[in-house]
């Protein structure tokens, strides 16, 4: 049976449409994984004889135990806010002559191999062995490394439990609360309690068994929880939310971008991932605290620049490098409809202009930092709101990998290809370059002056440029239609 | 007038479509029959420039379709659910559409007055978005919207399919109504026999892409269909 499903898993890797194009993004992945991997093979090896070098009265085995709870108490947040919930496509097979347990059975176990999972293998496997290799006990090693696995895969469970359970969530932030109130007020060792419990397996290893009636039981509850919904209509069918008519008729001063403004609103708030996007860009504008209170930037001018472009153009960037993507579920219909397509072009620019409009209103408090700081926001948004929108949409008509709304928000890649990746280079590094090359070879100011006014420039030709860009997407229309048919 | 001249579609080797010509005159409703993949739905495609022929030209009451895009003002579609937008609700999606074909708030309240008794009372006020809609109800939405603006020429694919019983009567009424003054132009495609003999006046069968009938609907029609298919 299982031999089955992992047949299908591989068929539907291999066979999505957007397979082909997507190579090189996964990769790119695949090298980031490779990286991590590496790093952690590396902390494996290296973080007994590293411990014991910084720490020499300690035994570095007593000190990793110590530590535990916190890495496995990051791990859980880490999970509740990255980890997706396995999801299968359950439909056909449940009319088949499957057992619905056994369809269960396969979507927890695949959880288990998940990239979560394995990742921390990599650092407490080497671990082990090096405690071996130093002459720790070997039984009792085994038994420290199964209860760590044991626990870890306990971990990927009880996640799954908060993150579909309220009350799971609710519980453990009570636990969570009172242990940073023990550790605040120093009433409980809690880490350290812990920690001994570890260096207590380590030296009975039969009560590593423990880990293993922990994960029985959380694998059990997930199991009932999973099983119950098994039917049409909880599983697949998700629970019709009433619609939200907001009067939106004031846009309708916009003359006849208005539609499609109204629309795009529409878009953005009735859909989790353009939803995303949206309140993303006010975290953009967090993003200069970063850079402007670390020394280590203080000097760097370009760093500054490039930080100052990210405050103002969360938005632009993330919502306009997807253009004309969002629309690509009914692209067919739009271009059916009698319209210039300069209008559906010029209101996603509009769009793109009012937002960074709205979010350089919001920077304004960052005069704290002084005027040198203000004044680079400001060629910054100038910068967005004349090149980068006016670029975004030109690299929009690359765009070929159709974007599935229904689907969730953070961490989604659908519709990413190269082009994302490659329009970053203009967008960010050209003024970057540009503001480094003067304010290097002819003076301070002229920096600002020449990033805004390359933005002031673009705008003044917003009108050549959207000819431009508006040929380019009619020439292409045939090739977005039929890319954005398909599904990814 | 629609002229269809000379239209061939090949993917690689595999010729999906060849049609030598068609014309349809105004006024005229026009069926469009065949087992899948017989190329209807190309046809259409093609019609709606939303995908190039391979070779020939379409021209839509003078204007071809593929070199200007004037034909959009006049000609009105539903091919399918990827026609709708899902996350407006049905009362939205009309303003849009009608915002596009230059009708005003009103223009479209009282049009879509028109259809009450189409809709049953499951597409307006019912606070729902098209994409929480059933099948059937979506193509309520998407057959309406195609009629929206006095269009002259009115394409639909397969527009009886979804459909309950009772909406199937109701639309063919609506169909027929529609080019009753020989004003509008009809082109549907069907898979059922009885309803477009019902409607067309005139039946082309595809068969592999190519034309192999082309009937004036008469008291016999629906039986040669039947006897060509069960052969």
């Amino acid at each position: 049976m299982i031999s089955h499903f992992l047949k299908l898993e591989w068929k539907q890797f291999f066979r999505s449409a957007a397979f082909g194009k997507s190579i090189g993004i996964k990769i790119l992945m695949g090298f980031f994984g490779l990286y991590l991997i590496a790093m952690f093979l590396f902390m494996g090896i290296g973080a007994f004889y590293g411990l014991k070098k910084f720490f020499p009265e300690q035994d570095p085995f007593v000190l990793v135990n110590a530590f535990l709870l916190y890495a496995i108490i990051g791990d859980l947040i880490f999970r509740y806010l990255m980890q997706q919930l396995p999801v299968m496509h359950i439909q056909p097979f449940l009319t088949l002559p499957i057992h619905k347990n056994n369809i269960v059975h396969y979507v927890l176990l695949k959880s288990s191999f998940s990239f979560f999972n394995v990742m921390g293998l990599f650092f407490y496997i080497p671990f082990s062995l090096v405690l071996i290799k130093e002459g720790y006990a070997v039984p009792g090693v085994l038994g420290w490394c199964a209860l760590i696995i044991l626990l870890i895969q306990s971990v990927n469970f009880l996640n799954f439990l908060i993150n579909k359970n309220k009350t799971a969530f609710g519980v453990l932030l009570v636990l969570l609360i009172g242990f940073f109130v023990t550790q605040q007020y120093q009433l409980f060792d809690l880490p350290g309690t812990f920690g001994k419990g570890f260096d207590f397996v380590y030296r009975d290893p039969i009560y590593s068994l423990l880990g293993l009636v922990l994960l029985l039981v959380l694998y059990q509850l997930n199991f009932k929880q999973l099983r119950s919904l098994v039917y049409l209509d909880e599983a697949v069918s998700q629970k019709v939310k009433e619609a939200n008519t907001a009067d939106l008729s004031w846009i309708e001063k916009f003359g006849d971008v208005a539609p499609f403004i109204k629309n795009d609103i529409r878009l953005i708030w009735r859909n989790k991932r353009t939803k995303t996007v949206f309140l993303m860009s006010f975290l953009f504008l967090f993003y200069g605290l970063i850079f402007y209170t670390m020394d280590a930037y203080k000097d760097s001018l370009p760093m500054l620049m490039f930080a100052s472009l990210f405050v103002t153009g969360g938005f632009t960037l993330n919502y306009g490098q997807f253009i004309p993507a969002w629309d690509s579920a009914h692209y067919k219909m739009l271009m059916s409809q009698s319209f210039r397509y300069r209008k559906f072009l010029e209101s996603k620019w509009f769009l793109m202009v009012a937002m960074t409009t709205l979010l350089y209103i919001l920077s304004f408090p960052y005069l704290y930092f002084g005027t040198d700081i203000f004044l680079m926001i400001t060629a910054g948004a100038i910068f967005n709101i004349g090149f980068n929108s006016l670029f975004l949409l030109y690299a929009g008509s690359f765009n070929r990998k159709r974007i599935d709304l229904t689907k969730g928000g953070l961490g989604n890649t659908q519709g990413t290809s190269a082009t994302q990746f490659l329009i970053i280079i203009p967008l960010m590094l050209f003024p970057m370059l540009l503001f480094w090359f003067f304010d290097k070879f002819i003076g301070y100011n002229s920096g600002f002056v020449v990033v805004a006014a390359t933005g002031i420039m673009s705008f003044l030709l917003k009108n050549y440029a959207m000819n431009f860009i508006e040929k380019k997407y009619i020439k292409d229309k045939y090739a977005m239609i039929n890319a954005f048919g398909k599904e990814s | 007038m629609i002229t269809i001249d000379s239209i061939s579609k090949t993917y690689g080797k595999a010729v999906v479509l060849n049609v030598e010509t068609i014309t349809i005159p105004k006024g005229q409703s026009f069926g469009l029959v065949g087992n899948n993949g017989a190329g209807k739905t190309t046809l259409f495609n093609i019609l709606l420039d939303l995908i190039r022929p391979t070779t020939g030209k379409i021209t839509n009451n003078n204007v071809e379709v593929n070199t200007s895009e004037d034909w959009k003002n006049f000609t009105g579609s539903f091919i399918d659910e990827s026609f709708l937008i899902g996350y407006l609700t049905p009362e939205e999606y009309f303003e849009f559409v009608g915002d596009l074909r230059g009708m005003n708030k009103a223009d479209v309240a009282t049009f879509i007055a028109k259809f009450d008794v189409f809709f049953n009372d499951e597409i307006i006020g019912k606070k729902k978005y098209l994409r929480d809609l059933s099948k059937g109800n979506q193509k309520k939405a998407g057959i309406v919207a195609a009629l929206m603006g006095n269009p002259q020429v009115v394409v639909l694919d397969e527009p009886f399919a979804n459909l309950d019983p009772t909406t199937q009567i109701r639309l063919k009424k609506i169909l027929k109504e529609l080019t009753d003054n020989k004003e509008i132009t009809l082109l549907v495609s069907s898979h059922d026999l009885s309803h477009v003999t019902e409607v067309c006046d005139r039946i082309v069968v595809l068969d592999k892409g190519i034309v192999v009938k082309d009937i004036e609907t008469s008291a016999a029609t629906l039986k040669e269909l039947e006897s060509y298919f069960s052969a």
